[in-house]
């Protein structure tokens, strides 16, 4: 437990990476397979089954330690968080005793779940004694299941397979769907590679790179097959030995996440591997629902049943990576997705899409349709050379992303606020403001896009003319102009303009502007789409 | 109620009429004794000044050379007015003492800002039975709870090892009066080269010359371009957290001491790397301790959470009272609002 907690706080201090892999490594290398395995269990935000509530632990701390309850009810005030508060309140051990991780959570916290409400009581005030403070925040966290350190499965899965030196993709595919955490469980987690997650195995990503001239450029438009750019998540999807496999492009498996995608590629023949774009769909319209909507259905555990319905996921199937059980990446891209048509016309499941096809016979109607890719809720066209391999990471030459423009507007620095890392001692966060009615109202956020010489100037700036702090925040004379761009607009009712804005950036400092020539609020309104 | 008349609060401070001055004013006044050099304790700007000759140094550094300062020895009893003081060691800082008041027989006890336990710099609190006892409450709550100060110190040093180990500079942020050099003392200085922050190195002076052994430190200023402080340490307040300042130091884990660091939530709204929970002031146990072996009949809180420690102290059948005063204690940002703008 003393190492689990000191693991706890070591992760809980810093927001580096790599310092928390370190620090998981640092754990791995000395734990017992019983404890790491539990350790593991609660670092990927699996938890114990209900112990107790934690109000009910409050009541017993405040009567042990002798406390009225409104002074409890002060503390928790200040504190802002239960299970802190009890770890603060209670007296630490005057000596702490070593109890293993795994002793603790077998013969201590699950007995506890069949346990009548003294019985539980006896078990909680004994454990207390046993631990000092840093320990007994951690115990409660671990008995009212709200552990979270933030470290992401991910980070946990590269840690254990640095340590003990296998693939990844492996360990993720090890702590993949239901696992107890038992030590026989741990130690084949952390056997060698014996080749059991090759059916898992997802091929590396070929990336485009961004084009920047006119495409005519490119050659012959024959040569040439369109795409839509589509504005959602990177996905392959794997079917093999009737078991289905969906990772990202960061060398996730998303699987769990989205259960309507899974079921329909569980249809697909074994020896199945498609490269496509997650998007939340919109069946009346035949185009992809705004990224929000795909946004509500991220990062969650569980998907319910009126998500799932509200916001349907369908993979927009653009590449055949492997079939009938070959890797078929050598093969043209025409070869290849003449064969992946037909393959999702078989299946013909909703949830697994052939893309809405690019209706142009030229580099100058490509222009067009790519001008209308808004509409299509694309970020522009793809291009990609029709006798090309399915290469390897962002070669050059064969895959081209066209985007549109973004979005421009220009807007006044009203508020700003420190970065971070690197930029931890300029002020280099900054809020923007359009007009509204005679009034700066804020619009948007934006991190980046100066030069770290633009951004000294503009911190010497703040610091000269802050009229306000709340907080970290200073507000500042409004007197730059910037010209921000960004990817889409949406409404908005969590915004005081009443509008959102995706991955706003500065493009540039527009020294030329005064304040009175910042846009209207509503030049941006009309920007939103019906 | 029993009141007491032998100090009251009025619009310029705490004061004691029938001594004719005032303890720590907040505003200027004709005679002033003071507590310890904290700027919410000694403010610049009155006629004349009484402290315990523990301050002769640093007090100056505060009030500037020009301020009229009286000092008496701690332990002995001093005239003045219809009273007698008498300045006893209060544990806060170098020179911090309580206020003894004695009044036909009646003793009031003004402890300014104390702490219990040990430190190098300064001679330890001493309980004085009184009648009336006006205490701080800056940590006033029961989830405030010191560790030992030298398990803090030997995190501190593992901290300094690890960064040195990375190639990082160590900066711990501390107020530049007392807190600074409790560190220094308390650290390990064969570690590596300890540089400090003006407003820090400034004082260091002040407790040398008050015979207070601090270990050898370098004032950053004007420093050859260049310089490795990948195995330094660097004490200096919290204002120059993300400040031009600290820029010149290269590759930096932060860290802070402070009572404040007790709390997780605290901590990482700081956007420190590291806390280390180190405070001059009294934990509730201590506060509790103390109020008991001062066997006072009266308790007056001031600075802190004085409402919740009087609410506590009358469910325990004690007569307290809140004392309203423009003292801050230890706030997070440094030692007090004003030590931003100390003069140079």
């Amino acid at each position: 437990m003393i190492e689990f907690s000191n693991l706890y706080w070591q992760l809980d201090s810093t927001n580096k990476t790599n310092e928390k892999v370190a620090a998981l490594r640092d754990y791995l290398a000395l734990a017992a397979a019983d404890d790491a395995i539990w350790a593991i269990h609660f670092l990927v935000g699996r938890r114990l089954k209900r112990l107790v509530g934690v109000r009910m632990l409050a009541a017993w701390a405040t009567e042990q330690v002798d406390l009225s309850t409104w002074m409890f009810e002060e503390c928790y005030q200040r504190v802002g968080d239960l299970a802190e508060t009890i770890s603060l309140i209670l007296p630490p051990a005057a000596t702490a005793t070593p109890l293993p991780l795994a002793d603790l959570i077998h013969n201590h916290l699950l007995p506890m779940q069949s346990m009548s409400e003294p019985e539980k009581r006896t078990t909680v005030l004994n454990l207390w004694s046993r631990f000092d403070q840093p320990q007994l925040f951690v115990l409660g966290k671990l008995m009212t299941g709200g552990f979270r350190v933030g470290v992401s499965k991910k980070l946990v899965t590269r840690a254990i397979g640095e340590q003990f030196e296998i693939d990844g993709a492996t360990i993720a595919h090890r702590l993949m769907g239901d696992w107890e955490p038992t030590e026989s469980f741990y130690s084949r987690l952390t056997s060698q590679d014996d080749g059991e997650a090759e059916v898992s195995k997802p091929y590396p990503f070929f990336l485009a790179n961004p084009n920047k001239d006119h495409p005519s450029q490119l050659g012959n438009f024959d040569d040439w097959s369109l795409e839509w750019k589509w504005d959602g998540i990177r996905a392959q999807v794997i079917h093999r030995e009737d078991q289905t496999f969906i990772w990202s492009r960061g060398e996730e498996l998303i699987t769990e996440q989205f259960p309507d995608v899974a079921a329909a590629a569980a249809d697909l023949p074994n020896g199945t591997v498609l490269d496509g774009e997650l998007v939340a769909w919109d069946f009346k319209s035949a185009r992809p629902l705004p990224f929000h909507q795909l946004q509500r259905r991220l990062g969650r555990k569980k998907v319910g049943k009126k998500l799932l319905t509200e916001v349907p996921v369908v993979l927009l199937g653009f590449d055949l990576l492997e079939c009938n059980s070959h890797d078929v990446r050598k093969k043209s891209l025409t070869e290849r997705q003449l064969v992946l048509t037909e393959l999702l016309q078989t299946v013909e499941n909703s949830s697994l899409r052939i893309p809405p096809r690019v209706a142009a016979d030229s580099w100058e109607s490509a222009a067009m349709q790519r001008d209308q890719s808004k509409l299509m809720r694309a970020e522009g066209l793809m291009l990609k050379r029709r006798e090309s391999p399915y290469q390897v990471g962002r070669p050059t030459g064969d895959w081209w992303k066209w985007k549109v423009d973004p979005y421009t507007i220009d807007a006044v620095l009203i508020y700003a606020q420190r970065g971070h890392g690197r930029r931890a001692s300029l002020y280099s966060d900054y809020t923007f403001a359009v007009w509204n009615a005679g009034e700066l109202v804020p619009f948007a956020k934006a991190y980046s896009g100066l030069t770290d010489k633009e951004i000294r100037k503009v911190d010497a700036f703040i610091r000269k003319n802050t009229t306000e702090r709340f907080g970290p925040v200073r507000s500042v004379t409004p007197e730059l102009v910037f010209e921000l761009a960004f990817e889409n607009i949406q409404k908005s009712t969590r915004h005081k303009s009443g509008v959102a804005v995706r991955f706003p950036r500065i493009s540039r400092w527009r020294h030329d502007k005064a304040i009175v020539d910042a846009d209207q609020l509503s030049t941006i309104l009309e920007l939103i789409e019906p | 109620m029993q009141t007491t008349q032998v100090i009251q609060s009025t619009s310029r401070g705490l004061f004691c009429e029938p001594g004719g001055f005032f303890i720590d004013p907040w505003r200027p006044v004709a005679r002033a004794v003071i507590t310890h050099a904290h700027s919410d304790h000694a403010r610049w700007g009155s006629q004349h000044y009484l402290a315990a000759d523990t301050n002769r140094q640093i007090l100056p550094v505060r009030l500037g050379s020009k301020a009229k300062i009286d000092f008496a020895p701690l332990g002995k009893p001093q005239r003045i007015g219809g009273v007698t003081v008498t300045f006893v060691p209060a544990g806060h800082i170098l020179g911090s003492a309580q206020i003894v008041i004695e009044h036909r027989g009646e003793i009031v006890v003004v402890s300014g800002d104390y702490k219990r336990e040990p430190d190098l710099t300064c001679q330890m609190f001493e309980p004085v039975r009184c009648h009336t006892f006006v205490t701080e409450s800056t940590f006033g709550l029961p989830v405030y709870r010191w560790p030992d100060p030298r398990a803090v110190f030997k995190q501190i040093n593992d901290w300094w090892r690890q960064n040195q180990k990375t190639g990082k500079a160590s900066v711990l942020l501390a107020y530049a009066l007392g807190k600074a050099q409790r560190l220094l003392a308390g650290i390990d200085s064969t570690l590596g080269p300890i540089y400090t922050h003006g407003a820090v190195e400034k004082l260091n002076a002040a407790y040398r010359e008050s015979g207070i052994a601090l270990p050898d430190t370098i004032y950053a200023s004007n420093l050859e371009k260049g310089t490795d402080f990948s195995q330094a340490l660097i004490i200096a307040p919290p204002s120059t957290l993300g400040t031009p300042w600290i820029r010149r130091f290269g590759k930096i884990s932060t860290g802070m001491a402070s009572g404040w660091m007790q709390i997780r939530g605290t901590r990482r709204r700081r956007s420190m790397d590291r806390g280390f929970i180190l405070s001059d002031h009294v934990d509730w146990k201590s506060l509790l301790q103390t109020i008991e072996e001062t066997a006072a009949e009266s308790i007056w809180v001031t600075h802190g959470y004085s409402d919740i420690v009087v609410r506590h102290l009358q469910e325990q059948g004690m007569h307290a009272k809140v004392l309203e005063t423009e003292f801050t204690g230890e706030s997070l940002d440094g030692e007090t609002a004003s030590s931003t703008e100390e003069p140079a």
